[in-house]
């Protein structure tokens, strides 16, 4: 019991961590909390649908398994990256300088309307992700582990560690901390501020679509109001790791899951939701600044 | 000239993201809607700013404003106002039993917005959980009429008292944080009262809902006819017009305001932030307490799905696309988006998608509202307040 909720959480886990990266960077650089970006992952796993769709007619999903595994991931990465970067030039941008309320709205309005867009254009049933990887499973410490499962750990801890360099050791990476510790000044010094914000958009749209795709083969099954309970959880966890802090997000993402995963499974699973919004308001209380703390300056995007 | 070359460009893009989704039909169409609005937006500014419509533009603004200003002056008077509440009193007569129901629902949302008008307008915190406290009256009503047989007038106290006190209990423990936090927490918590309320089986019956709720008595007539609940919402609205707009311009109000534009200024000045800041919370979850329990004797019945996210932010919509702190503001905005959607039925579904695009177009092209608060007129346009509280 012990081991096989340690396995689901690690895998919720991946999930959440790959969402609140987006979430830890935007707000990092604009103190803004984007609600959108649930939606931007739901939308990453319905173009991960249609790309299995078309792979299918064409063939492909038969003949080159490794090809279509690639165009799965790239495909929604690409779209999720123009969606994020379109969402933060209509609504994000001509606020810039509002009073705070007004980006807020602005991004409850756009969740509502990218979800219900979705709904419309989609149907407003669940939709199967087909399924493309058929990966043995086996037992460890008596928990079932598929290889599946493995895939996504795997996947998510590469994107991070990637997503770490980028940001450390390039030239653009350099202007996002830049951008985050002083947007003014940054500029003062000649980094194209608008670019490094929809850079900044972009990366965490790619980060949620890679989630959604994830989402969509471990489950099997998406539909359009997946993205509002998965960016709940995933703002949680970027708090609870002390927003801003890309490391932070990412822990914060596990270690929500792991105890979502636990309270589930020894406590009551028909709570589950309301105690991860617990443990978000618990940590905003008594640690608003996360485990990792949010403002340090060292490791803060 | 460049204003229009990018015209046929943001077509193809928006084309390109509905591609995936929406097949390619149905994306050629929203290319070409987009193209249309960009290029009719960049030309109308165009013209503005060239002059060629300058004129023009002013001149039906300046009768807009001057027409709004004669409406607002001839509703103080006397004589204006007493007629347009005979208007009022007049209208359900006139009316089938249909569009009187739609009307007092109307009413219930009316008091719904000014009720969160004062928390997000007034005092500038930004509630997404409102419909929790809603919840919290409706419930209280129906459940303590069930069980114990509590009549609708004392629980009209008591749905008032509970949810301010929820509001209160909420708000303590988000007092220190700052705006975006406070969206999320009272989000998660609008959420956690709904599941409760949804998985308590034994006590709320769960998503089965509580049936048969008691009608309110008035003397020894009961109330039932839609037209009862007419009245009886136009007499709560109009309390609630009276003690909103009391508020708004008291010691407290001011408070509030100055809260609003900030926070630690405002607490230099000596404005108490924890008392000022727990009033604001209990006075909007009182007044949704207070609809709950109107909107629980009228319906008789209510179940968990009344009172999902999306109600908040629709109460939020209202507020947003009236005008924030405005009184008449926000009730046009409640009026517009509960009589609109009856008015256009054959667009239900389409009809969060709107709401949400209104959101947006409303905060980016008129951040103020329909109709703009008082007393905010000369401050608050855009760029007046350079990178508020960004930096921070």
């Amino acid at each position: 019991m012990f081991a096989q909720q340690l396995v689901n959480g690690l895998v919720v886990g991946a999930v959440y961590a790959l969402i609140a990266l987006g979430y830890t960077l935007v707000y990092g650089i604009l103190q803004l909390i984007n609600f959108a970006h649930g939606e931007i992952y739901m939308i990453g796993a319905y173009v991960g649908i249609a790309v299995l769709a078309v792979l299918g007619t064409m063939g492909l999903t038969q003949t080159s398994l490794a090809l279509s595994i690639v165009l799965v991931f790239l495909i929604p990465m690409i779209y999720c990256a123009a969606y994020g970067i379109t969402l933060e030039r209509v609504a994000y941008r001509p606020l810039r300088g509002a009073p705070r309320l007004s980006p807020l709205i602005s991004a409850i309005g756009m969740s509502l309307f990218l979800q219900n867009y979705v709904q419309v254009v989609q149907g407003a049933r669940d939709k199967a992700f087909p399924n493309l990887l058929e990966l043995g499973s086996f037992q460890l410490f008596g928990a079932y582990v598929n290889g599946l499962q493995i895939f996504i750990l795997i996947l998510a801890l590469g994107l991070m560690a990637a997503l770490q360099l980028f940001i450390k050791k390039t030239k653009l990476g350099k202007a996002m901390r830049a951008t985050a510790q002083d947007r003014t000044m940054a500029s003062l010094v000649g980094v194209n501020v608008n670019r490094v914000i929809a850079v900044t958009f972009a990366i965490g749209s790619v980060l949620a679509a890679v989630a959604g795709v994830m989402v969509g083969m471990y489950y099997g099954i998406v539909n359009h109001h997946i993205g509002f309970v998965a960016g709940m959880k995933a703002f949680t966890a970027a708090v609870l790791g002390g927003i801003g802090n890309v490391t932070g997000a990412f822990l914060g993402g596990f270690l929500l899951a792991l105890l979502e995963s636990f309270w589930a499974g020894y406590v009551s699973a028909v709570y589950k939701d309301v105690f991860a919004f617990m443990v978000l308001v618990v940590v905003l209380i008594f640690r608003p600044q996360g485990i990792l703390g949010g403002s340090g300056e060292a490791d803060r995007t | 000239m460049s204003a229009y070359a990018r015209v046929p460009l943001i077509g193809l893009w928006f084309a390109f993201l509905a591609l995936p989704l929406a097949g390619w039909k149905r994306s050629l169409w929203i290319g070409l809607g987009c193209a249309a609005v960009v290029f009719v937006v960049s030309a109308a500014r165009a013209s503005v700013q060239s002059g060629s419509l300058a004129g023009p533009a002013a001149r039906v603004k300046e009768k807009f404003v001057s027409a709004w200003g004669f409406i607002e002056e001839k509703s103080c008077d006397k004589r204006y106002f007493s007629l347009f509440l005979l208007l009022i009193i007049a209208l359900p007569w006139t009316l089938d039993r249909y569009s009187t129901d739609v009307l007092v629902i109307t009413g219930i949302y009316i008091m719904l917005a000014l009720g969160l008008n004062v928390v997000v307008g007034f005092a500038g915190l930004l509630d997404l959980g409102y419909v929790a406290f809603y919840a919290v009256g409706a419930y209280s009503y129906a459940l303590l009429n069930s069980w114990y047989g509590l009549s609708f007038w004392p629980a009209l106290g008591v749905g008032v008292a509970s949810s301010a006190l929820f509001g209160i209990i909420l708000g303590i423990p988000v007092l220190r944080l700052r705006g975006d936090y406070l969206a999320i927490v009272t989000l998660g918590f609008g959420e956690i009262i709904r599941l409760v309320l949804n998985n308590w089986d034994n006590v709320t019956q769960g998503p089965n809902g509580i049936l048969g709720i008691g009608r309110p008595y008035l003397g020894d007539m009961r109330l039932y006819k839609p037209m009862h609940f007419y009245y009886l919402v136009v007499i709560l609205c109009i309390v609630t017009i009276f003690i909103v707009n009391r508020l708004d311009r008291s010691r407290l109000g001011r408070a509030w305001a100055a809260m609003r534009e900030d926070e630690t200024v405002a607490e230099c000045m000596g404005v108490n932030i924890v008392y000022t800041k727990l009033s604001a919370f209990a006075f909007g979850a009182a007044w949704a307490g207070f609809g709950g329990v109107v909107f629980a004797a009228k319906q008789t019945f209510i179940s968990p799905e009344s009172f999902t996210f999306f109600e908040s932010v629709i109460i939020l919509c209202m507020v947003v696309l009236g005008g924030m702190a405005s009184i008449p503001g926000v009730m046009l905005g409640a009026f517009i988006l509960t009589v609109l959607p009856e008015a256009l039925r054959e667009l239900t579904l389409f009809r969060p998608m709107l709401l949400g695009g209104a959101m947006v177009l409303m905060m980016v092209l008129r951040p103020q509202g329909l109709l703009q608060a008082r007393g905010q007129r000369h401050h608050l346009e855009r760029g007046d307040e350079p990178e508020s509280g960004a930096g921070r």
